[in-house]
């Protein structure tokens, strides 16, 4: 009995064990210090494996970053723990100054305007652009507001105004099933933009794209950064080059170099661990 | 919402509604003003044969609303249908009274003939009829609400789904025919006298069930168009083809197929309480899992996820099925199940779906 009760002690952290006796963190949205996303000291490991370790990390608002790593460097399950799907094992992630991320159900950190975007491209093949966007649409979403649900002419004009910004809007009532590869992947940022997000996360936006969807991908992020804190996680090195003012270089679950990707490209330890020097 | 802005711009809809509507005005007309000895007079009988299907058309609906639309494909609707069909049954039963072959005010004669005493109490209350309305519904939703609840809950989905849906009815099935269980067993209900007062053998009594369903089908077809247009049908198509895409952007998914897949049921035990007093019979054959997959052939030969086409599927495949069963019965499951391939080799959207190409072609 005693050392499984001994168990339970150290696993259940005691600040933890009477969660509404703490004080709830306020749930007010707070980048008035210019950062929109803290994470400090995370670690987290599957089986031994230490997927993340001792990983710090600051996201400004409105900020566009890449980053970019080998495989294996922990960029998913970074991704992972921001929108709640992992919990790590060590380390606090907070959103703003005020919202602590891990103690937030993915829904939740969805609601709180955290967007993702993965990197298979999955819009709703059998409905328009239009419609798309609209079912992405914050709002209520229970069965019976959505039976009665109509739009209104505000909601309309920011799906157009939206239609507009992925350049898409010539493909209004195209169904989607017979967009192009590049064309889904702006409607699918189109639709986190629906969700009006503060922080965007991309993955591998360009894969698979021409050079032009490339560019015109490019222009599409650049142009949310400043709105949004856009984090993107790409392998393509010169699209990287291409939009990123800031780029950090993952390696082994933490941060091997930061900086301009001048800077980052000359580091003598991203040139070892991408050239094997 | 007027049924005038559900319809539309739509055609299909328009069509299909004026269609009905000429046939619900021209059968009883050719059959209670025609003289039986005029070449144009419509017996009774295709009156009730009509009426029939009609009840057909609407499960199918029912059907087209959660497999063409919301991507379950349930392989037991029919025991919604019979449920609803059961509890019509019963109330029927206890309006024979001392009708019955024993004469006996309360007991229906199967449970003379079984020697029970009193009345079981779930047969309580049907001898009225807005009772047993009541029931008609409330049995198959709160059916599907449970057993949707159970499987959708646990994100039960595909072919696991439909074998589940499978094995309920089937369970039903076997229920149904063990005589303890209260419903007649194996020779199910049967010889209903009068509904509401009217006895069950006239003409006028048959034409007032033939227009019962003919309504029932149009209201059942104008609420599934409400839902199918509204972003609620929307979410359910996106439901149907990226389940995890919905929930990630934020829908309750169980909830959109839990409250789909009850009204679903609803209108199947409408369908099956307008089908008993023209059938004449509720037997516990009609749990069978073969009804099911047979209505699921329907919707697909007339296109899913069209509704009209679920209608036109169910006509379709029943006139078939009247005519190969008296003209070559054993011939009857080879046909249906040879239809179910060549619909889906070479008509993936069905009839309507044939005939929408044929128009674009133009």
């Amino acid at each position: 009995m005693t050392p499984l009760l001994d168990d339970v002690r150290e696993t259940w952290r005691r600040d933890r064990a009477w969660d509404f006796l703490s004080p709830r963190t306020s749930q007010k949205l707070d980048f008035s210090h210019g950062t929109a996303l803290y994470l400090e000291d995370i670690s987290v490991s599957f089986d031994g494996f230490k997927a993340i370790n001792n990983l710090t990390l600051y996201i400004d608002a409105g900020e566009l970053r890449c980053i970019i790593g080998p495989n294996g460097a922990g960029k998913t399950t970074m991704m992972d723990i921001i929108t709640g799907k992992t919990r790590p094992d060590s380390g606090t992630a907070f959103f703003g100054q005020s919202i602590d991320l891990l103690r937030l159900s993915e829904p939740e950190i969805a609601e709180l305007g955290i967007g993702r975007k993965f990197q298979k491209p999955t819009v709703f093949e059998f409905h328009n652009t239009f419609e798309n966007l609209e079912l992405a649409m914050s709002g209520d979403k229970r069965v019976w507001s959505i039976l009665r649900a109509k739009l209104s002419g505000e909601q309309r004009d920011r799906i157009d105004e939206v239609l507009v910004t992925i350049g898409l809007q010539a493909h209004r009532y195209t169904q989607a099933g017979s967009l192009s590869h590049g064309q889904k992947q702006w409607l699918e940022i189109g639709m986190l933009l629906m969700q009006d997000p503060h922080l965007l996360l991309v993955d591998e936006p360009v894969a698979g794209m021409t050079h032009q969807e490339m560019d015109r991908t490019g222009e599409l992020l650049t142009s949310l950064a400043g709105k949004h804190s856009v984090v993107v996680v790409e392998h393509d090195m010169d699209f990287v080059r291409s939009i990123a003012n800031k780029v950090t270089v993952l390696h082994q679950g933490s941060v091997l170099s930061e900086g301009s990707m001048d800077k980052v490209q000359n580091d003598p330890q991203v040139k070892q661990v991408y050239l094997g020097e | 919402m007027s049924s005038h802005t559900l319809i539309k711009g739509d055609r299909d809809s328009q069509v299909f509604l004026s269609l009905l509507l000429v046939v619900a005005i021209t059968l009883p007309a050719l059959n209670l003003l025609v003289p039986e000895a005029n070449p144009l007079h419509v017996s009774t009988y295709t009156v009730t044969l009509a009426g029939k299907y009609l009840t057909y058309g609407l499960l199918a609906i029912a059907v087209d609303l959660v497999w063409g639309y919301l991507g379950i494909l349930s392989l037991g609707h029919a025991a919604f249908f019979a449920l609803g069909g059961y509890a019509m049954g019963m109330h029927l039963m206890r309006q024979i009274g001392e009708r019955g072959v024993y004469g006996n005010p309360i007991l229906p004669d199967f449970m003379v003939f079984l020697d029970w005493q009193e009345l079981p109490w779930f047969w309580y209350g049907m001898d009225h009829f807005w009772f047993a309305m009541i029931v008609v519904m409330l049995v198959p939703g709160l059916l599907a609400f449970v057993f949707g609840w159970l499987a959708f809950r646990s994100r039960v989905t595909g072919v696991y789904l439909s074998i589940i849906t499978q094995a309920l009815t089937y369970a039903l099935m076997l229920a149904f025919f063990r005589n303890e269980m209260g419903f007649g067993g194996n020779n199910g209900l049967t010889d209903f006298k009068d509904i509401l007062g009217f006895d069950l053998h006239t003409d006028a009594t048959r034409v007032g069930l033939f227009l019962a369903s003919a309504i029932a089908l149009a209201m059942g077809y104008l609420a599934c168009r409400y839902i199918v247009t509204s972003r609620l049908g929307r979410v359910a198509v996106a439901v149907r083809d990226a389940e995890d895409r919905t929930r990630f952007i934020g829908y309750r998914v169980e909830w959109v197929k839990l409250w789909l897949f009850t009204f679903s049921a609803v209108l199947a035990g409408i369908a099956g309480a307008l089908y008993v007093p023209q059938a004449g019979i509720i037997n516990p054959g009609e749990f069978s899992p073969l009804n099911s997959i047979e209505i699921v052939v329907w919707v697909a030969v007339g296109g899913r996820a069209t509704l009209v086409g679920a209608v036109a599927g169910a006509l379709m495949v029943n006139y078939g099925k009247s005519y190969f069963t008296a003209a070559l019965p054993e011939m009857w499951l080879f046909a249906l199940g040879g239809l179910f391939v060549l619909v889906t080799l070479f008509l993936p959207q069905g009839v309507i779906g044939l005939l929408r190409r044929k128009e674009s072609l133009k």
